[in-house]
């Protein structure tokens, strides 16, 4: 007989109480503890949510990259499941970057949206390019040859994360802030950075909870049309 | 309320309606595979009874 190892997870009733704390207390730091912007003023809390939501989003995306390879290094169907997911969870987030990144130039720039700049187009096309990873999915009957188009194709889009984050750095011309530069700590002065870290830790554990609900839903579902079909 | 204020408040009130409207839909499919599972345990003594009737010839 021999003895099954699961890897330690961290019970799904914790995950969902260290979310509602991280992102209550986010909250509560963003609207009530950091000061206005020197430049932008109020409208500058956005960022705290923007930009981490924006991480988050690439932290799925290439989490849902990591979980393609295994599946293409190990043939396990888990890590398919798992992949799939997590790009589902970035496209949620990304959407989210999307929304909030248009309310935001919108006050500071007066405009939803600029075609000239290339951090926002490139985010787009990333944001498209994993929107037709679902079609892409759903085109192919399930099973071995699904799971390894879609593992081809996450692994593909992974590429785009740091061409998309660099974009800003490399762009010659452009109005997007930078603020994570080598001197952060003068672009984002005390509370502002501790604001800023708790904001990333709560959209990350939330993402992270969302993942796992999720995951959880498809393997009931995937076990049940087993049993079904038994 | 400023203009900025009003824009803060609407980014802030978009990612929380996506997340609330994801849970909603998370816990939508809970319940139908929640209902799955009940139908298979309803059907399973039924179907194990059936398996178990031994075909008798009759006349």
């Amino acid at each position: 007989m021999r003895a099954v190892v699961r890897p330690y997870r961290i019970p799904l009733p914790a995950l969902a109480g260290a979310s509602l704390v991280l992102v209550t207390t986010a909250l509560a730091l963003v609207f009530f503890v950091v000061p206005n912007d020197a430049d932008q003023g109020f409208s500058q809390r956005i960022f705290y949510f923007h930009v981490s939501i924006a991480f988050t989003a690439y932290a799925c995306f290439a989490g849902g990259a990591w979980k393609a390879l295994v599946h293409l290094w190990k043939r396990d169907p888990r890590a398919d499941l798992e992949s799939y997911v997590a790009v589902h969870q970035g496209l949620i987030f990304g959407s989210l970057v999307l929304i909030t990144g248009s309310i935001w130039a919108k006050i500071s720039w007066g405009h939803w949206w600029l075609w000239s700049e290339d951090q926002l187009v490139l985010f787009l096309v990333l944001f498209l390019f994993y929107a037709a990873y679902f079609m892409l999915r759903f085109s192919v009957d399930p099973g071995p040859q699904r799971a390894n188009f879609s593992a081809v194709y996450a692994l593909f889009g992974v590429v785009l994360i740091p061409v998309s984050f660099l974009a800003i750095r490399i762009a010659k011309h452009f109005i997007h802030p930078i603020v994570f530069t080598s001197h952060v700590t003068s672009n984002l002065p005390g509370s502002m950075l501790w604001t800023y870290g708790v904001a990333q830790a709560a959209l990350l554990v939330l993402a992270y909870t969302l993942y796992r609900v999720e995951l959880s839903g498809k393997r009931i579902d995937a076990r049940l049309r087993e049993l079904r079909t038994a | 309320m400023t203009t900025a204020e009003k824009y803060v408040t609407a980014a802030y009130c978009a990612v929380f309606a996506m997340v609330l409207l994801y849970v909603v839909l998370i816990a939508l499919k809970l319940n139908r595979l929640e209902r799955e599972v009940d139908e298979l345990e309803r059907r399973a003594p039924e179907e194990a009874a059936e398996d178990e009737r031994v075909t008798v010839d009759v006349g």
